[in-house]
């Protein structure tokens, strides 16, 4: 199976390593050279050097034949736009999304779009984890 | 109308001080992200410009977006901006008319592909104006009407034309065009049946996108 993970920075190059472990052919893009580090000394995968929107790029990163298609660039609106075009330009029947801000990542998920907010994650959690704290009663404020 | 600009740079302000100009009447509302833009902007436009990410659901919001405006103008030197904008203005909350600045024309397919079809490109209009100014040139696209899929070129006619010293009548033209105008020596006329084309002549065409290579061997190739 192939995965195209575009935007290669903390989140991307740990799906992209993630799903190359788990057996995935697994082509990371990115803008910047040095994001490849962080995929690693022993990455056998692709790595594209380029811009996500540029649908040059995307083509010799092989979106064309991806099974899966990961976007996780750090702009919510550059990541809304590729992967639009993956899975309306090209056809791409599994686009997962990172949306930082819950407002929009909420307005494209009814749009048809996977979305994934981790800010939303992140709020969930911090509730729950405040939750579950274990909360002593107060002593009593003398009069 | 009531016009909501995103983006407080040089085409959204002068955009926003031509609509305000006395006589329209239209209400505008600017959406600048800039803070130091922005305090400049509100020196000249007060209460009608406003901070913020135009991206962010509740800074549309504030700015009046689900009234809806007549009219979203994303103007932001950022695509990937004036993309979200425009389809947030139009599926949400149902803003019938969107204008996009494209920055970079290779996004052009993007606004194409997400069917944000009022777009303006710098490049592409200085572009033609350069090809429109070459003296010697083959056919240029003037204007390109996405919604109506079709658009307006220009040919010149040269004097091995397979056209020149025909009349318009006798042009087995493709289907799907037909000539407006002749320009020669500076003064135009509508295209009729019986106007006789002549080496120099700048014709406008229109015609459907594609139909450019049949257009080309009826007036151009000999």
């Amino acid at each position: 199976m192939r995965a195209l993970v575009i935007g290669c920075g903390r989140v991307g190059s740990n799906v992209a390593i993630r799903l190359a472990d788990e057996g995935w052919e697994v082509t990371a893009v990115d803008e910047k050279e040095e994001a490849l580090t962080r995929l690693g000394e022993n990455w056998r995968g692709g790595f594209v050097l380029g811009h996500g929107m540029d649908v040059d790029v995307l083509r010799e990163a092989g979106i064309e034949d991806a099974d899966a298609v990961v976007v996780a660039t750090d702009g919510d609106n550059t990541n809304i736009v590729i992967a639009q075009v993956a899975m309306k330009r090209f056809d791409n029947q599994c686009v997962v999304v990172r949306i930082l801000d819950p407002a929009r990542a909420d307005f494209y998920s009814e749009l048809g779009l996977r979305t994934i907010s981790p800010t939303k994650t992140a709020i969930h959690d911090l509730l729950e984890a405040a939750r579950a704290c274990e909360i002593k009663p107060r002593e009593a404020i003398p009069n | 109308m009531y016009i909501l600009i995103a983006g407080g740079g040089k085409i959204g302000a002068n955009l926003a001080r031509s609509l305000l100009r006395d006589g329209h009447g239209h209400e505008v509302t600017l959406i600048e992200q800039r803070r130091d833009r922005y305090e400049h902007l509100e020196h000249e436009f007060e209460h009608q410009v406003q901070l913020g990410d135009a991206t962010e659901i509740h800074v549309l919001e504030r700015a009046g977006i689900a009234r809806p405006p007549d009219v979203v103008v994303a103007v932001t030197g950022d695509d990937e901006d004036n993309i979200v904008i425009c389809q947030m203005a139009r599926e949400k909350y149902g803003v019938s008319k969107v204008v996009a600045r494209v920055n970079d024309p290779r996004n052009q397919t993007h606004f194409d592909l997400l069917g944000i079809s009022a777009t303006v490109s710098a490049t592409v209009s200085i572009m033609a104006l350069i090809e429109h100014e070459v003296p010697e040139h083959d056919l240029i696209h003037l204007l390109e009407l996405r919604k109506e899929n079709l658009e307006i070129v220009e040919v010149q006619i040269d004097k091995n034309a397979p056209a020149a010293g025909k009349r318009v009548e006798k042009l087995k033209l493709p289907h799907g065009s037909r000539l407006i105008s002749i320009t020669r020596d500076g003064r135009s006329e509508i295209a009729i049946g019986s106007t006789e084309l002549q080496p120099g002549d700048q014709v406008l065409a229109i015609l459907q996108p594609g139909k450019e290579d049949e257009l080309r061997r009826v007036l151009l190739k000999s």
